[in-house]
């Protein structure tokens, strides 16, 4: 199939809040994908159902051909699915390449009778373990505070080192929610070259942006939501002349 | 077994399920107020029954009484004050387990300062031998105390989260301690006066109750254990349930050594403690949306 | 090669201490420091599942005692034996072929089988595992406060148990345990003689013991662990099954705690209930605390310096008070606490005011002007 992810009929209500409603739409493969919507349409909520973290009360999430619905968080990340966090969720006491590392945890398999006992397996794979997660700090380029507590780091600093987490294990679709938040224009524009680079090398992209410099500038499609709903998908310049997503948004945008 | 056994086998667990009832609410202000389990909650109702039990021979019984209640409030004032107030932002965990090391202070001062010894308080009205006779059984007076003083205490509880300003402020603050501070309500405040109401409540059963099943140093560990357990039967932070719950454990207990020897009597408690905890961790009579609204 | 020095150091004392305390004539402080060793044991298990899986157990001393007393039981334990010497039961039998049993005679002279003690140390930490694994499925699911209290209530259960029941010894508990054999000339067994042997076997025990925890720091999992305790949601977006984890780490403390039991049992050739007292529970997490919550070496030089002040009674009749007082200080010192900005998404207010004003300036792009940081 050509979509890497297929959502349908996805809905989750919260008591009487239907956070969302019916929601069903595509990400195409090696393409970036965005969900944007006014704040509390139902975009983090749906990333949650997608990504295991909360349960759908109905609907359907395929990724790459198989059902991945209400799967457990550690199985949907072992079948190649990786996430950012809107409000970062590093280890503050593990050092940058540390917490990268753990992005490689999907990629190994040494145990704990392993670790205990140092076999030599299991310290070679902690070797390459290390080298890719290095591979990963030198692609955003934070090379330089691979050794320090991510606690002690700057905000944007961190948001590269949970990105370079995600890379780190191989992911075939890749999950950002809000991956611009906290961040200056110049540092938005960087992660946007970022995030295209990262789909050229293949990786399938589902971005939830409130930016719309990186929205227009970077998506192959959008998805709008409001209220929970499905309102509009298409391509970037559709979107912008869709007079229901402008009526949502109530002011311009400045693709 | 013959109506005399049974009647007082149930007074027998009445009289426990007040007491672990009065601990159980006093966990549940404490959680409603911060969130966290104050393991020392027990250690409050010894304090109050052996200060009241070394201040009775010197003052008329209802002041000895209230003087040991309002010292047991001023200890929990100063546990909190002191030394949770601090250690607070270092997390749950780490308050947890001050709490456990501040009981056990707390506990082995009480050694320190009473010895080993057992010891009681004089019968509210009465004395040891005068007894009230009820379908065939006999029992004291001192029962209706206990029964009437933990009525009175549910009621004013239940009026002063419900009418008072400040019961109104503490409610909120559970609720969301953001919220609340936003209005202009200090929740450290609330938190200093729900520990003393909490230490309180615990000294005033210990009080009630110490004429009946006698006080000693190192009652307050099971008292913690199973007023917890009647907390989270009844939904913790909901107070009305946990009164029902420690009626209703109180009576189990009292009636399981029928069929389990004394010596696991406790293993009961504990057992159904953990059936709790795993099957309905939100208490028997509680749902997680009930739970949202409780009332106190 | 730096983080095994304290493994070397025990290594080292482990056979340099003996013969100085002959030497300085203290040879009487070794029985102490031995029984240290052993309880420090139970705190390293107690260290990996607190302090790196961030999962508080107030029931490390009922693993403790489960160990000891199982080992203790099934080699005290008399098999039914004919006048001759054979065991009566085919499966007796078959362990007696296999040299799994021991012999004596009893108080009449009459010949008597039991397990050997070996077999019974092995039975007694698989026991104490099984436990372990089979409580910690629902025990782990919760959290906090209430997983305190749980293992709070369970290890009260097992000490009620071993109190109250008479196969066990009630409050006497077990006692003539034999020594217990790991290899030809290695006994652990009490008495005089054997004193100084027994400190190089319990210091090299815990040498290993604190050797594999190092390396499981290290190593993929120790990872996972330390993630796991700083944010379950992300380690399980990482693909950590955080809740086998939980269950894994928990099952190596008990292990850890029956091991130290059993042997510490077999060294002093009896165990009572006190030994899964709560108070007992109490000591593991402060010693656990007082080494930095996450420290190794810390646990390890807490725990022998405190248990060895305790057991030669140094504290007195104050001896819990002292431990509980140690515990709230070390809290209101806050040793081992994480330093963390508020902006690293932490809980509390300021870390939610700051997340909240992040996003509330990112709602409004095209109104952003912000010059480069």
């Amino acid at each position: 199939m050509s979509a890497i992810l297929s959502v349908q009929g996805l809905s989750r209500a919260f008591g009487g809040l239907r956070a969302v409603d019916g929601v069903g739409f595509e990400a195409g493969r090696e393409r970036i994908t965005a969900v944007i919507g006014p704040n509390g349409a139902g975009k983090t909520t749906l990333f949650n159902l997608i990504s295991g973290s909360l349960a759908p009360d109905s609907g359907k999430v395929l990724f790459d051909g198989d059902d991945i619905t209400g799967m457990k968080p550690y199985r949907v990340a072992r079948r190649g699915i990786a996430r950012t966090f809107q409000a970062i969720k590093l280890s503050g006491r593990m050092t940058a390449l540390e917490n990268v590392m753990i992005g490689r945890h999907v990629r190994s398999r040494a145990g704990f009778l392993e670790g205990m006992l140092a076999a030599p397996w299991a310290r070679a794979e902690e070797r390459s373990i290390r080298e890719e997660a290095m591979k990963a700090v030198e692609l955003l380029g934070i090379a330089e505070y691979a050794g320090r507590e991510t606690g002690t780091l700057p905000f944007g600093i961190q948001r590269s080192v949970e990105l370079a987490r995600a890379l780190a294990s191989e992911p075939k679709l890749l999950l950002l929610d809000e991956p611009a938040s906290g961040l200056n224009a110049r540092e938005t524009k960087e992660l946007a070259e970022l995030i295209a680079r990262i789909r050229d090398r293949g990786v399938s992209i589902l971005v939830v942006e409130h930016d719309m410099s990186l929205v227009m500038g970077i998506s192959d499609e959008i998805v709008v939501l409001d209220f929970g709903k499905k309102l509009a998908q298409g391509a970037p310049r559709e979107i912008q002349r869709n007079k229901d997503v402008i009526a949502i948004y109530l002011g311009e945008d400045d693709a | 077994m013959n109506s005399e056994l049974f009647v007082q086998y149930l007074v027998s667990g009445l009289i426990y399920g007040c007491i672990y009832s009065a601990v159980a609410i006093g966990f549940n202000i404490i959680y409603n107020a911060t969130g966290i389990i104050n393991f020392a909650q027990g250690e409050f109702a010894m304090l109050g029954g052996m200060i009241a039990s070394s201040l009775a021979p010197r003052l008329p019984l209802p002041a000895a009484v209230a003087a040991a209640v309002a010292l047991t409030a001023l200890a929990g004032i100063v546990v909190e004050r002191v030394f949770l107030r601090r250690i607070a932002r270092f997390g749950v965990m780490k308050t947890i387990i001050a709490t456990i090391g501040l009981s056990i202070v707390i506990r082995e001062a009480a050694l320190l300062g009473w010895g080993e010894s057992v010891r009681t308080l004089p019968f509210f009205s009465g004395n040891e031998v005068s007894s009230i006779a009820f379908l065939g059984a006999h029992f004291s007076p001192q029962v209706l105390w206990v029964a009437g003083t933990i009525a009175l205490v549910v009621a004013a509880l239940s009026l002063f989260f419900k009418y008072s300003l400040t019961g109104k402020a503490m409610r909120g603050c559970s609720a969301s301690r953001e919220g609340a501070s936003l209005c202009g309500i200090r929740p450290e405040a609330l938190v200093t006066l729900a520990f003393g109401m909490s230490a309180g409540i615990g000294a005033v059963a210990g009080c009630v109750v110490a004429p009946l099943t006698q006080t000693h140093y190192a009652i307050g560990n099971v008292l913690a254990i199973k007023g917890f357990t009647v907390a989270a039967f009844g939904g913790l932070g909901n107070s009305l349930a946990a009164v029902g719950a420690g009626l209703i454990l109180g009576t189990l207990e009292s009636f399981s050594i029928i069929v389990v020897p004394e010596a696991y009597k406790d293993v009961v408690t504990i057992a159904l403690l953990l059936l709790v905890l795993f099957a309905k961790p939100t208490g028997l009579f509680g749902s997680a949306a009930a739970g949202a609204l409780k009332e106190f | 090669m730096r983080r095994f020095v304290p493994v070397l150091a025990l290594a080292v004392l482990a056979f340099a201490l003996p013969p100085l305390a002959a030497a300085t004539k203290t040879s009487f402080l070794l029985t102490q420091a031995t029984m240290s060793a052993y309880y420090v044991l139970a705190s390293l298990g107690l260290c990996a599942l607190m302090g790196y899986a961030g999962q508080i157990s107030m029931g490390q001393a009922a693993f403790f005692a489960i160990g000891g007393y199982a080992s203790s039981f099934l080699s005290t334990l008399n098999l039914p034996t004919a006048a001759s010497g054979q065991a009566e039961a085919p499966f007796a039998r078959l362990l007696d072929g296999a040299g799994l049993l021991a012999r004596g005679a009893d108080a009449y002279g009459a010949p008597t089988l039991s397990l050997s003690p070996a077999l019974a140390c092995l039975c007694a930490v698989l026991l104490a595992a099984a436990v372990a694994a089979l409580i910690g499925t629902p025990i782990l699911r919760l959290k906090g406060h209430y997983l305190a209290m749980a293992t709070l209530g369970f290890g009260i259960v097992i000490e009620k148990i071993a109190r109250g029941t008479k196969a066990l010894g009630g409050a006497d508990g077990i006692s003539g345990v034999p020594s217990l054999r790991i290899l030809p000339g290695v006994e652990v067994t009490g008495g005089r003689q054997a004193r100084a042997a027994n400190f190089t076997i319990a210091w090299v025990l815990l040498a290993l013991g604190l050797a594999l925890l190092v390396n499981l720091v290290r190593s993929r999992s120790g990872r996972a662990l330390r993630a796991l305790h700083d944010g379950e949601a992300a380690a399980d977006a990482m693909g950590v099954d955080t809740a086998r984890y939980k269950l894994k780490v928990f099952v190596l403390g008990a292990v850890y705690a029956a091991v130290a039991g059993a042997f510490l049992t077999h060294f002093n050739g009896s165990i009572g209930p006190g030994e899964a007292n709560a108070m007992k529970s109490v000591r593991y997490v402060a010693i656990v605390a007082i080494g930095g919550m996450a420290n190794l070496t810390g646990t390890v030089v807490a725990g022998l310096v405190l248990n060895f002040l305790s057991l030669r009674g140094v504290f007195g009749s104050l001896d819990d008070g002292v431990f509980g007082a140690i515990l709230v200080i070390v809290m209101l010192i806050n040793i081992g606490g994480a330093r963390r900005r508020p902006a690293a998404g932490a809980a509390g207010l300021p870390g939610r005011l700051s997340g909240f004003a992040q996003r509330v300036r990112s709602v409004f792009p095209a109104r952003r002007d912000r010059s480069a940081r």
